[in-house]
C-alpha cells in the first residue's frame, strides 16, 4: 500500500520546516503527507470550502469515535456531522488531536526569539501565527481558528489526566493518507509541535502528494470502522445530493 | 479525582442570583475581580460554557490552550482558563466536583445523528442553544464564534491507550465550581439538554449561577 501509482498522483510539494501551506482538496483526492526525516510536526485545520463556517470538530470527530487519537481508519468530522477527511492509511499510528497549537510564548521561551530580519526565512515561526496568516490569505481570521490536529506527534493521557509528549513518535518516511469526502480546505504548517522538548529549534520538512483515489465503496474500511462513521458517511453522501 | 475545595463565599452576598433552565442559553459579563459560581442544583448536570474577552471577543477561551499550559486535561482548582492570545480569562479557585471536561465539545443536533442515529436530528442540543443566544445578544456574532467549550460537572475520561468515553457524572446535587475573572469576560453558557448519554444522568435539570464582587 506504501507506492503511489505514479500516474495518479496530481502533483508533489516539499514544506520546508516551520512553513505552511493550504489547498483546497477536491473529493475524489487524497493528500499523502510524508514525514521524510523523521520527528515532523504537522499542525493543520480543515474547512468545507464552500461553506467555510463548516470547520474541523475536533470534540465532535473524538467523541463519536471514542478516540483520544488518530489513525487509519479514523475519519475527522465537521460541525456539521460530515466527514471532511478520512484516514485511508497511515504508518506512523498516532497523531495528537490534544495539544494544540505552538505560539510565539512557547518558541521564545524555549529558544529565544529569532526574527526574518536576522534569520531571512530561518526565523522562529509558531503555528498560531502561520495559521493566521494562511487562513487571511480565504478572508478567515482569529474568529475561524479551532482545535487542531499535530500529525505524526503522539501524546497520551495518564489515569490521572496528566499529558505527556513522546519524543520519536514518527520514523523517517512515515506516512498519512487523508482522503478528501468533502472538497475541504487543508490549512497546514511545518512548525514544531508544542510540546516538543528538543534543546535546539528543529523543525522538520514534509514531502506532500495530492492523487487521485478511489471514492470510497460499501465496505471501505473508514466506512465500516464503526456504525458512527456508516451514518457520518451518509450524511456526508446526502451534502452531494 | 483531585482534592475537592470549597468556597468561604455566602450565597446571601452574592451579587447576581440567577436559575438557568435545561435548555436556555444565558450570556453574561463577568468584570475583572468578581467571583463567578455554577452549582449543580440536582447533580449531573452538564454546563456547557464559553468564554470571551469583553472588550475583543475574538479572543476567546482556548481549550487545547488550557490543557497544555496546565498539563493535563481535567479541569479544577487551580486552573487557569486560557485564551487564544495567551491570556488567563479566569482562574478556577473552588470546586467541589473534582474535575471537569473541555474534550467532548457542545452537543449539535448533527453529532447527535452520527453518535446515536439520524433521527435524532429534532432533538434539542446546546449548539442550537448557543445560537440562540448570540442572536438574540450579540447579533453581530455567528457560528464562527461558537467554539470548544468546558463542559462543566462533566466527566469524559480519557485511557493510556487513547480511548475516551463519556462516563456517568461524578457531580452531584449542591456540588459547584467556582471561578475568579482575571479579566473582564463574557460568559456564554447552554444547560445542556441532552438525553441520549449519561452527561445529564438522562434528566437535565436547573444549574443556579451566583456572581460576587
Amino acid at each position: 500500500m506504501s507506492a503511489i501509482t505514479p500516474s495518479l498522483i496530481r502533483f508533489e510539494e516539499i514544506v520546508p520546516p516551520g512553513s505552511s501551506w493550504s489547498h483546497v482538496l477536491k473529493r475524489g483526492t487524497t493528500l499523502r503527507i510524508t514525514d521524510t526525516e523523521g520527528g515532523a510536526n504537522v499542525s493543520a485545520l480543515f474547512y468545507n470550502f464552500e461553506l467555510l463556517v463548516e470547520r474541523l470538530n475536533l470534540p465532535d470527530t473524538l467523541k463519536c469515535q471514542h478516540i483520544a487519537r488518530l489513525t487509519k481508519g479514523n475519519c475527522l468530522y465537521s460541525d456539521m456531522g460530515r466527514i471532511l477527511v478520512s484516514i485511508t492509511e497511515d504508518t506512523c499510528g498516532w497523531h495528537d488531536p490534544l495539544a494544540g497549537a505552538s505560539n510565539e510564548k512557547i518558541l521564545t521561551e524555549k529558544y529565544g526569539a529569532l526574527n526574518y530580519q536576522a534569520a531571512r526565512n530561518d526565523w522562529h515561526r509558531d503555528a498560531y501565527n502561520n495559521f493566521l496568516r494562511e487562513l487571511g490569505k480565504y478572508g478567515m481570521g482569529e474568529s475561524d481558528l479551532a482545535m487542531n490536529v499535530n500529525f505524526f506527534q503522539k501524546v497520551t493521557v495518564d489515569d490521572g489526566g496528566k499529558m505527556i509528549w513522546h519524543a520519536s513518535n514518527s520514523k523517517p518516511g512515515a506516512f498519512v493518507d487523508l482522503r478528501a469526502e468533502m472538497n475541504t480546505l487543508v490549512v497546514l504548517n511545518t512548525c514544531i509541535h508544542p510540546l516538543d522538548t528538543a534543546p535546539t529549534y528543529s523543525p522538520k520538512p514534509v514531502r506532500l502528494a495530492v492523487w487521485t483515489s478511489p471514492p470510497p465503496g460499501p465496505d471501505d474500511p473508514c466506512r465500516k470502522s464503526r456504525p458512527e462513521n456508516e451514518r457520518g458517511f451518509i450524511l456526508t453522501e446526502r451534502y452531494f445530493l | 479525582m483531585s482534592t475537592l475545595t470549597e468556597s468561604q463565599l455566602d450565597p446571601a452576598t452574592a451579587v447576581y442570583d440567577f436559575t438557568l433552565l435545561a435548555g436556555d442559553p444565558w450570556l453574561h459579563e463577568i468584570k475583572r475581580g468578581q467571583t463567578f459560581r455554577i452549582l449543580d442544583l440536582e447533580g449531573n448536570q452538564a454546563a456547557d460554557t464559553l468564554f470571551y474577552n469583553a472588550h475583543d471577543p475574538a479572543d476567546r477561551y482556548s481549550a487545547q490552550d488550557t490543557i497544555r499550559e496546565q498539563g493535563a486535561i481535567y479541569l479544577t482548582t487551580g486552573t487557569k482558563l486560557m485564551s487564544t492570545r495567551g491570556y488567563v480569562l479566569l482562574t478556577i479557585t473552588a470546586d467541589t466536583c473534582g474535575q471537569h471536561d473541555t474534550l467532548g465539545g457542545a452537543c449539535a443536533c448533527e453529532s447527535n445523528m452520527v453518535r446515536y442515529a439520524i433521527e435524532k436530528r429534532s432533538m434539542h442540543a446546546c449548539r442550537d442553544v448557543f445560537m440562540r443566544g448570540i442572536q438574540q445578544w450579540r447579533p453581530s456574532w455567528s457560528k464562527r464564534d461558537i467554539t470548544h467549550n468546558i463542559n462543566f460537572f462533566m466527566n469524559v475520561p480519557v485511557t493510556p491507550d487513547g480511548g475516551l468515553t463519556f462516563a456517568d457524572g461524578v457531580s452531584g446535587s449542591g456540588r459547584y465550581v467556582e471561578m475568579r475573572a482575571e479579566m473582564d469576560v463574557l460568559a456564554l453558557i447552554s444547560n445542556c439538554p441532552q438525553l441520549n448519554n449519561p452527561c445529564n444522568d438522562y434528566n437535565p435539570t436547573p444549574v443556579r449561577l451566583l456572581l460576587w464582587d
